[in-house]
């Protein structure tokens, strides 16, 4: 097993939290370790909790994985958040002047490692407030067996412009922390084996922009979004050095029908967006199938419906990109799996819309565009092919003797050669209407069932050379195993732990998994999935849009179909686990879990009661008078510690039934439940009377 | 085909227009043909873009090259063809409804940038296609399938948007008088910049107010009006606003202006379909190199909040 480490850092936005991550990012990859970071960001508004994972590894890693070894915790928030995630074996950093990390948080087996950053950093100066998270840095350099110069050598080049006192200062409160952990707890004893080998570290969103340019895109239309918004950066920021025109338009119709119109006219186009972009866009889409233009359109899934969640990931659009306009038309729908992916998918997808003349649509995610990792340099490269289909200059000798050049010839192949508008001799127009091989409408009074049925079938049978040329899915792992995992998209390597977690505990686990959603390998999966003992999907959506669409291709059910619609994503141990229950007959358990009561306190506590509070302990109740089991959580001052009352939260439906201020403190379960029960005793009307009068200024309705 | 000696008829497409006899496009068409000839332009070197509408099978009925498109959107795909190959002389063309209806948000921001494109809205004032519903530019009061008590909302105008979002050639025909308009397509096709020609082009079959008549009595040529500057945006917004039993046509508007293409620099290196394609190793290994030591975890602060997209 390749030595890993995973480090959080939590804290409030503003708290200088991503400065510290990315020098740990660039002091791993300078060790030649490979990065994954997740960033599970609640909020980017100032003060809102951050939450930034770093898994470290020997080995490339596309997933954040189960483990948190060392918590960096810059404030109080994240010590009670996180604290309890930590791993025996593990740390857990904080400044020891500021912070108090209660014993009751902490698994056994954890060291903690209060830091006095005053006394640190006296000799140093006035230092800011955020220098102790670089204090903080040194501390975790010493407990993971880092190089302490590597870093110094990153803050160096970070602060060059701020000139030498600054660095000094910087590079000294690292030290200190470095310096004060190491005389105070042991290292961790990871056994590193440092590569040193540099690498690139990007995000899909990165790698689809880097692959359009290295493919041969000229143009690229985009309207902000996110997550797909950074590709519009990046290419406006490259324009000039990768020659490629990137126009921002005014909406999503925009973007898409300017790509068209490029595509038609003969340069390799591509634009992007998230779910809702994309559900503008899916009119011209169609327009692209049937005036046969290529197009690459990306769709960077972010969670729906409707506005839904803009900062986190889902794999919710299958459905709309699979149903994206109206009638039949050929197309291609392509999910990469991870970031190199991102950068040959791209490529292949600007090959298949010229060669196919079709519309091409790439099925990305907030996480594997957002999130970063390293890649190996190697596996990306200049050299990638460019195959621009079939064209002509002028018409041939037939089509010259017969009405001319004809843009929709009937061929086999269902490719009609293209000729570019400004070419002599090749005029055509391009309609929407159904038309002839001329491209002459056959639609309203000049409807022709005959040329439509030829017609329809021409453009339909470049689906099947599509099939052709498209790699069928295989079957990664054991090949008899006990259970195969079926998945599509951004979470190929999270599936792929899972089953190598599940063949390890004693289930025998493979994998299958697809990239190609249309046209769709429904033979060769159907064959694959009826050799398999038990077959599970696992994806980001609430209903299960790919076993649906396996089922509708290739008429195979799966046994079992797994979801995960939080907005967070997959673990590989989250997987594992649910596929263990479900082997074992364990229903799914959709109760309010405690840390998920947790963040509704969190929640509760910011909208009604200004953030004074934070929750304490949680008690779970059976039996109450809300006809549901609960939690009731302990509120308390920030200022004091000191017991606000409970917050009581339905495990069944996850209502909140609001704060009662006056209750002392969770005083064991009997009492807590004499409580609840006592919640019942007056009607809804006078509780809520109750409620109103005892906090008149706290609860908003 | 390709060296025939142009003339309008060498212009005639494959097929007759499938327009109502009388319809005021044909006049329109016979502009665009007229103008093309004119300026001497080959035919293989033009591309017309349409959306959807009676108007919109315009590129069907003349011998160029042509994309029939969606509803609304001719002057998207014509931005995007015209980026592509800024050699190609490229026309939008469609009605009110596919322009200011539900393309208006294009039509708009096409203005503001002042491509070289040149847009031809048959304006009749109604949606004839769908047999006779009101328009963006149907006039108050105006009887329609859709407004049977009469229509209640103002009606768009076109040319003082053209004026206020930045157009650089404004103009109003009548295809009633299409030597006129002839003059009118000539010089906007030969224009720099965007222009915008709404004509007034009468349904004969579904708008029984806006006829040739009606509009006979009204229009008025500002070439014949003494001083009038066509340099003068205020001037020309003043003209823009004028409907009623006066009505102008002609060039309300002309400004020399750099285009969008002018300041777009990879286009300084020629028509983008003729550029080369994809990175050599070099420029790729640069490119690649700036990704290893930026490392940006986190979305830095100042472009947080326009994050999360919020449709309101």
């Amino acid at each position: 097993m390749a030595t890993e480490i995973t480090v959080g850092i939590a804290g409030a936005a503003g708290d200088g939290l991503d400065r510290t991550g990315d020098t740990l990012a660039r002091t791993a990859a300078r060790l030649g370790l490979h990065v994954y970071t997740y960033n599970s960001y609640q909020s980017l508004i100032r003060g809102g909790h951050t939450w930034l994972r770093l898994r470290l590894s020997e080995d490339k890693i596309d997933n954040h994985g189960d483990h948190l070894t060392v918590l960096v915790a810059l404030n109080q928030d994240g010590i009670e958040r996180h604290a309890r995630e930590v791993e025996a074996g593990g740390a857990i950093i904080f400044n020891g002047a500021r912070l108090q990390c209660d014993p009751v948080l902490v698994p056994k087996g954890v060291t903690l490692v209060p830091l006095p950053v005053p006394d640190l950093t006296a000799k140093l100066g006035k230092l800011l407030p955020v220098m102790q998270n670089t204090a903080a840095l040194g501390a975790l350099l010493h407990l993971a067996g880092f190089d302490l110069e590597a870093t110094a050598e990153i803050l160096l080049e970070t602060f060059k412009k701020k000139g030498q006192e600054i660095i000094d200062q910087n590079v000294g409160v690292l030290r200190a922390g470095y310096e004060h952990a190491a005389r105070t707890v042991p290292a961790l004893g990871h056994p590193w084996k440092f590569s040193r080998k540099r690498r690139p570290v990007v995000t899909g969103n990165h790698m689809m922009a880097l692959g359009a340019v290295a493919g041969g895109c000229k143009f690229y239309s985009a309207y902000p979004m996110s997550p797909a918004s950074f590709i519009l950066h990046w290419l406006a920021a490259h324009s000039e050095k990768v020659g490629v025109v990137v126009k921002q338009c005014e909406d999503e119709l925009a973007v898409v029908n300017v790509a068209i119109g490029a595509g038609h006219a003969g340069v390799r186009s591509m634009c992007a967006t998230s779910g809702g972009g994309f559900a503008l866009m899916s009119e011209a889409i169609g327009m692209a199938g049937m005036l046969e233009t290529p197009v690459v359109v990306v769709n960077v899934q972010r969670g729906g419906p409707s506005t839904g969640l803009p900062t986190k990931s889902e794999q919710g659009d299958l459905n709309q990109v699979f149903g994206a306009s109206q009638g039949d038309y050929p197309r291609v729908i392509i999910a990469p799996r991870d970031a190199i992916d991102c950068f040959h998918s791209t490529v292949e997808a600007l090959n298949l819309a010229e060669s196919f003349q079709l519309p091409v649509t790439l099925l990305s995610d907030l996480l594997l565009g957002e999130h970063r990792s390293t890649i190996d340099p190697e596996d990306i490269s200049s050299e990638v092919p460019i195959e621009r289909g079939e064209w002509v200059t002028a018409p041939s000798p037939d089509e010259a003797a017969n009405g001319g050049y004809k843009r929709y010839a009937l061929t086999p192949s269902g490719i009609s050669p293209r000729a570019r508008p400004g070419r002599a001799g090749c005029i055509h127009v391009s309609g929407t209407d159904d038309h002839d091989e001329h491209g002459i409408l056959i639609s309203d009074e000049h409807t022709n069932p005959a040329i439509r049925r030829k017609m329809h079938e021409k453009r339909m049978r470049k689906v099947e050379g599509v099939r052709a040329r498209l790699q069928p899915p295989v079957l990664e792992g054991p090949a008899q195993a006990d259970v195969t995992l079926v998945g599509w998209g951004s979470t190929w390597s999270v599936i792929h732990e899972a089953a190598e977690q599940l063949t390890r505990g004693g289930v025998a686990t493979n994998q299958l998994h697809f990239k190609y959603l249309y046209p769709f390998h429904d033979r060769e999966a159907r064959a694959i999935l009826q050799g398999c003992r038990r077959t599970v999907v696992a994806e980001n959506n609430f209903t299960g849009q790919s076993a649906r669409h396996l089922r509708a291709e290739s008429g195979f059910t799966v046994d079992h179909v797994l979801v995960r619609y939080d907005g967070e994503p997959f673990e590989p141990a989250w997987i594992a686990q649910r596929v263990r229950d479900f082997l074992e007959g364990r229903p799914v358990d959709l109760q309010v879990a405690e840390h998920e009561a947790r963040e509704m306190a969190y929640h509760y506590i910011r909208i009604h009661m200004h953030d004074r509070a934070r929750p304490g302990r949680l008690q779970p109740i059976t039996e109450s008078a809300y006809g549901e089991p609960l939690w009731i959580v302990e509120l308390l001052s920030r200022a004091d510690g000191r017991p606000e009352g409970m917050l009581v939260i339905g495990r069944e439906t996850g209502s909140d039934y609001g704060w009662h201020p006056g209750v002392p403190s969770l005083l064991g379960e009997a009492a807590t439940a004499a409580f609840a029960t006592s919640l019942g005793g007056s009607s809804l009307a006078d509780r809520a009377a109750d409620d109103t009068a005892r906090a008149p200024h706290d609860r908003a309705h | 085909m390709a060296t025939t000696e142009l003339t309008v008829k060498s212009l005639d497409g494959p097929v007759d227009p499938d327009w109502c006899p009388g319809c005021g496009d044909f006049g329109v068409l016979k502009s665009i043909k007229e103008a093309i000839v004119e300026l001497g332009i080959a035919p293989h070197e033009v591309l017309i873009v349409s959306g959807i509408g009676c108007s919109s099978n315009l590129p069907g009925f003349i011998h160029a090259y042509g994309v029939h498109s969606l509803h609304g959107r001719a002057v998207p795909v014509a931005t995007g063809a015209a980026l592509a190959n800024h050699a190609l002389h490229v026309i939008a063309v469609g009605g009110d409804g596919d322009g200011y209806g539900i393309g208006m948000a294009h039509f708009i921001h096409a203005m503001r940038r002042n491509l070289n494109l040149t847009y031809i809205v048959m304006d009749n004032e109604i949606y004839g296609l769908t047999t006779g519903q009101a328009s963006p530019t149907t006039t108050e009061g105006h009887k329609t399938k859709s407004t049977p008590r009469g229509n209640v909302e103002k009606p768009v105008q076109p040319l003082a948007l053209a004026l206020a979002t930045g157009a650089t050639y404004v103009a109003r025909g009548f295809s009633g008088d299409q030597k006129h308009l002839t003059k009118l397509v000539a010089g906007a096709i030969a224009h720099k910049g965007f222009s915008l020609i709404d004509v007034f082009s009468p349904c004969v079959t579904f708008n029984k107010v806006n006829t040739y008549q009606f509009f006979k009595e009204r229009v008025y040529k500002l070439e014949d009006q003494k001083g009038y500057d066509a340099s003068s945006l205020m001037g020309a917004m003043e003209k823009a606003l004028e409907f009623g039993a006066r009505i102008p046509i002609g060039l309300l508007y002309s400004l020399d202006k750099p285009t969008y293409e002018d300041t777009e620099p990879v286009l300084a290196r020629g028509p983008l379909v003729d550029q080369p394609l994809g990175l050599d190793r070099k420029t790729f290994e640069e490119i690649l190199a700036e990704t290893r030591d930026d490392v940006a975890l986190l979305p830095r602060r100042g472009r947080e909040r326009s994050r999360s997209r919020k449709r309101t």
